[in-house]
């Protein structure tokens, strides 16, 4: 993507790399030294990555990264609506992960939905004696109770993978004896450095236990695509989907959001695979890919301008037909998203945001941030890797403040230099912030709102963004007494 | 058999069969098939232990919670934490991985006191443990006592230590040994004979209701009697917004809960979220030691009340006994809103015996009792106060079973509403009642942890909350003719 480097008045490398200089300085030297190349001042043009990622945390700086659990329970596995999800371990993981993510579901709930939380919880006994009779009793128990449940998949906890469990033969001996998908993940939390490896070790059970393992019953079409990489966050998928079909596309099946087991099964028919998340799924695009010759394509449906460009890149993979549609479909949009940006833009103009988040949003919402003539001074990812930061500086302005799994501390410091009027991150930084009297929207969870995706989801997160930023209440703060 | 024939199409499951289903989740034979699992837990209204712990290291001052294990799951204690109260939960891990597994978690835990100790400058650090160093058998009390020798911490610094296994227990057993490893620690050496501080030290135990410990705070201020309370977190998880952020916002200053040993009195108002500490403190806490149940309802406050008076020999001051009489006078009139209600509870051991007093008062039916952990001891105690009043009479307590139980019986014996924390949110739509959500987390209604559920203020908002949702009802769902201006 060319386009013209962006910069903000006031924000040079010297003066980024002096705030970072400064957070550093309360660092013990070993603790300095590890951090310090995982922060960096943009550089938009370059096509090294300014920061190194992927690493393990440092102990003791509170970092937000959660486990590979989290990442295979909370953001792969988790949305499948029609799975039962053991939490296979203690009682805690699968109480902390229970309906805290957003990723919401259609169906009954115990009947063809199951957003709800399973557990072995494991005690004591479990421990020393294991927990491999207690997991195929409740597999068959969790089939009888639960008998319109497509499948069951099984996200060992820590323990498991410490005392030797054999999850993967109880859980293929109960698929045989109950004739039903059990699909046993090694997503242990003490495994990898953050979620990104539990993203890679259910891709991995996706493509061992579960794709190619259905046909979809209807015949194909050319327009066949399936959504791979949104989790349905306070109903993303629902705008998404709804806005392809607008141009003629079949979503075939979407990737976990509101997902279903057999649909996923069935993705390998598929014409191409739309990716939003590229973090937790890019794997398997690449099996899909390498495996049925079925090509991928990212895209961005934050804001009007991203969605218009994304819509014609889709488009380009299509026939005239879907070229017209979108056409049509940005035609008829927008007037509609212009009436939004000048409802808004007026009160936004200019304001500042900083970002920390996981996935793809640090740098796929930035587009939105800017239709509404915001400008990025700062973001940076709980668990990216250097494909991830290739991808989001040349979105951000030159030499704002780039930084990967920093510290509370650390993203302290670079918003009391950079002087953000928003902050979006998570649930651990929200209140910090706003106790400072700075505006904040959780970027994990859409803040209880949402949907954000989508031509509808640019209202909702516009009209959001305005409520934060010029909420009556930050003028109270300050006391006059 | 063809390949063909081998192929597995996509399938919709008819919608008779989705109906089938549904029914049957709501019938007498589901509810037989569901009370016999062995082995799944469905939805437990019960976290593990290192949630406690946390909790009760933010009750005290400069507190810096530390999580010796994976840091997810000091990511998952921190985000619960958030959510319930809206505040800050500042905590840090030392994140092991894999080669914790194999080495242990020493090389982790000292790195992580040095780096923490630097950037947030606490007074002191609480260190429990997650699942990871628990199954490995990490020996805390040599990594800490390590990490002195080696100066990774000055010797001197408080370094209180637990373990807190999630495989055993629940967070109650955790706040438990977190607070018990503190008192510990700080009042090491400090008990001098022949002082006494004249104060009384409260054990709330293991609450998450920031409007209680206002309420105690209340209470004691009217008697005038000087307190300790251990551990603190009024101010942690309620703390003023005024711009600026305090990583430490309060707390139990570390000088009074050293000094606690010395203290007049001790009580816990937490018995089942103490047990361990309190046995402890009663064998070595200087005083008279006294353990109540959570004063919820009139008679357990009265408890608490007359107790106060006899330990520090003051009369019960003239506006606690006007605070009693307008709770009383509340009660009185609005009885005939409660009375004969049914309802279904859930949640921890000590709360959940105070919302059974406070509804045995009201005329109300705690029809179904569930604790999804807890000890034979509680169950008796439980029985023993349904036995002594005629409403508690055909009320069941079901020990150790989950949320989805909790459903079964809705379905088959239904009640008017259901006391417990969000988690009970579905079971309750499901059968079309209120949720009065009194206990924790909370994560879907706002500043509930601000309203106080114990002493005579806590009676009057159960009241307020419980009779007005069920004169809403009525208005809302009543005949137009039966719809009018009085309630």
């Amino acid at each position: 993507m060319s386009k013209s480097t962006k910069k903000i008045e006031g924000i040079t490398k010297e003066f980024t790399q002096g705030v970072i200089d400064k957070a550093l300085e309360a660092y013990p030297e070993k603790g300095r030294k590890k951090r310090a190349p995982h922060l960096a001042p943009n550089t938009p043009d370059s096509s090294a990555t300014c920061v190194k990622s992927n690493r393990k945390t440092v102990p003791g700086v509170m970092s937000a990264r959660g486990c590979a659990y989290a990442g295979a329970k909370g953001v792969v596995w988790g949305p499948i609506r029609d799975m039962v999800h053991v939490s296979h371990g203690p009682v805690g993981c699968g109480w902390y992960s229970w309906g805290t993510r957003r990723n919401l579901m259609t169906g009954i709930n115990g009947v063809t939905q199951f957003g709800m939380q399973f557990t072995s919880d494991f005690q004591e006994k479990d421990i020393v004696y294991g927990g491999d009779k207690k997991l195929k009793t409740l597999l068959a128990e969790a089939h009888e109770l639960f008998p319109l449940a497509k499948g069951i998949s099984v996200l060992s906890e820590c323990p498991v993978g410490l005392i030797g469990d054999d999850i993967n033969s109880v859980a293929k001996q109960a698929a045989k004896d109950l004739d039903l998908p059990i699909i046993p993940c090694n997503c242990e939390g003490f495994r990898g450095v953050s979620q990104s490896l539990g993203h890679h070790i259910s891709n991995d059970t996706i493509r061992d236990y579960i794709i190619g393992t259905r046909e979809f019953a209807e015949p194909s079409s050319p327009y066949d695509i399936s959504l791979i990489g949104d989790y349905n966050i306070g109903g993303d998928v629902w705008s998404a989907k709804a806005l392809l079909e607008e141009i003629g596309l079949n979503v075939k099946s979407v990737w976990t959001g509101d997902g279903e087991l057999e649909k996923i099964a069935a993705t390998h028919s598929v014409k191409l695979n739309l990716i939003h998340c590229y973090r937790s799924m890019n794997y398997m695009c690449k099996v899909m890919e390498e495996k049925y010759g079925i090509p991928w394509l990212e895209f961005n449906f934050f804001g009007p301008t991203k969605i218009r460009e994304s819509l014609r890149q889709i488009a380009e993979r299509f026939d005239d037909t879907i070229k017209e549609n979108v056409e049509r479909v940005i035609a008829k949009y927008d007037p509609i998203m212009q009436a939004i940006v000048d409802e808004y833009k007026p009160r936004l103009d200019g304001k500042k945001v900083m970002l920390l988040v996981g996935g793809l949003r640090p740098r796929h919402t930035i587009g939105a941030y800017e239709d509404l003539g915001m400008v990025c001074v700062g973001s940076g990812y709980e668990f990216a890797h250097g494909d991830d930061y290739e991808r989001t500086q040349p979105e951000m302005p030159e030499a704002t403040v780039v930084y990967d799994d920093p510290s509370e501390f650390e993203f302290e410091q670079f918003v009391h230099a950079m002087k953000p009027d928003l902050i979006g991150s998570g649930i651990k930084e929200k209140y910090v912030f706003q106790k400072m009297g700075i505006p904040f929207r959780q970027m994990h969870s859409w803040d209880y709102s949402g949907p954000y995706h989508g031509y509808q989801g640019f209202s909702i997160f516009a009209r959001d963004i305005d409520m934060a930023v010029n909420s009556p209440t930050w003028k109270l703060v300050k006391s006059p007494f | 058999m063809s390949a063909e024939a081998a192929v597995k199409y996509v399938t919709e499951t008819p919608i008779e069969e989705v109906e089938r289903v549904s029914a049957w989740i709501n019938s007498e034979e589901y509810k037989e098939k569901n009370f016999a699992r062995q082995a799944l837990v469905i939805n437990p209204p019960h976290a593990c232990q290192p949630l406690g712990a946390q909790l009760a290291a933010h009750g005290f001052e400069g507190t810096l919670p530390f999580v010796h294990g994976s840091q997810g799951c000091a990511s998952y204690y921190r985000s619960t934490l958030n959510r319930h109260f809206r505040e800050p939960a500042p905590a840090v891990s030392d994140s092991m991985t894999e080669d914790g597994a194999v080495f242990g978690g020493q090389s982790n835990l000292h790195e992580g006191l040095e780096n923490a100790l630097a950037l947030y400058k606490p007074k002191m650090i609480a260190v429990f443990t997650s699942c990871m160093p628990e199954v490995i058998g990490d020996d805390l009390t040599a990594f800490i006592r390590n990490a002195k020798k080696k100066g990774v911490v000055p010797e001197d610094f408080p370094t209180p230590y637990a373990n807190t296994p999630s495989f055993n227990g629940s967070h109650i057993h955790g706040y438990d040994a977190m607070l018990n490893s503190i008192l510990q620690y700080l009042t090491e050496g400090k008990q001098v004979e022949g002082r006494c501080t004249g104060k009384l030290n409260l054990i709330p135990g293991c609450d998450f209701n920031t409007g209680n410990y206002r309420e105690y705070k209340h209470i004691l201020k009217e008697f005038g009697i000087p307190y300790t309370i251990l551990a603190d977190i009024t101010e942690s998880f309620d703390s003023p917004l005024d711009g600026t952020y305090k990583i430490y916002p309060g707390g139990t200053k570390l000088d009074d809960a050293a000094d606690s040993i010395n203290g007049k009195a001790t009580i816990t108002l937490g018995p089942y979220a103490t047990a361990k500490s309190y046995t402890w403190i009663k064998d070595n806490y200087s005083g008279k030691h006294v353990s109540l149940p959570i004063p919820m309802g009139i008679a357990k406050t009265d408890e608490f009340i007359v107790k106060l008076s006899e330990l520090f020999n003051k009369p019960v001051p003239a506006s606690l006994k006007e605070e009693r009489g307008r709770a009383v006078d509340a009660m009185t009139d609005s009885h005939q809103y409660i009375h004969g209600k049914k309802f279904a509870l859930y949640g921890d051991p000590d709360y959940l015996l105070g919302y059974v007093s406070f509804l045995l008062e009201m005329g109300g039916i705690p029809l179904h009792i569930l604790c999804s952990k807890g000890s034979k001891k509680f169950e008796k105690e439980m029985q023993g106060l349904l036995n002594g009043s005629l409403y508690g009479a055909g009320c069941k307590i079901y020990m150790n079973k989950d949320l989805w139980h909790m459903r079964s019986l809705l379905m088959t014996e239904p009640v008017d509403a259901m006391i417990g924390d969000t988690h009970g949110k579905f079971a309750a739509r499901d059968a079309k009642i209120p949720l009065f959500r009194f206990g924790f987390p909370i994560f879907d209604r706002v500043n509930k942890h601000r309203y106080p559920l114990v002493g005579y203020q806590g009676a009057m908002n159960m009241i307020t909350e419980i009779a007005n949702k069920f004169i809403d009802i009525k208005d809302d769902t009543c005949e137009d003719r039966f719809f009018e201006m009085m309630r």
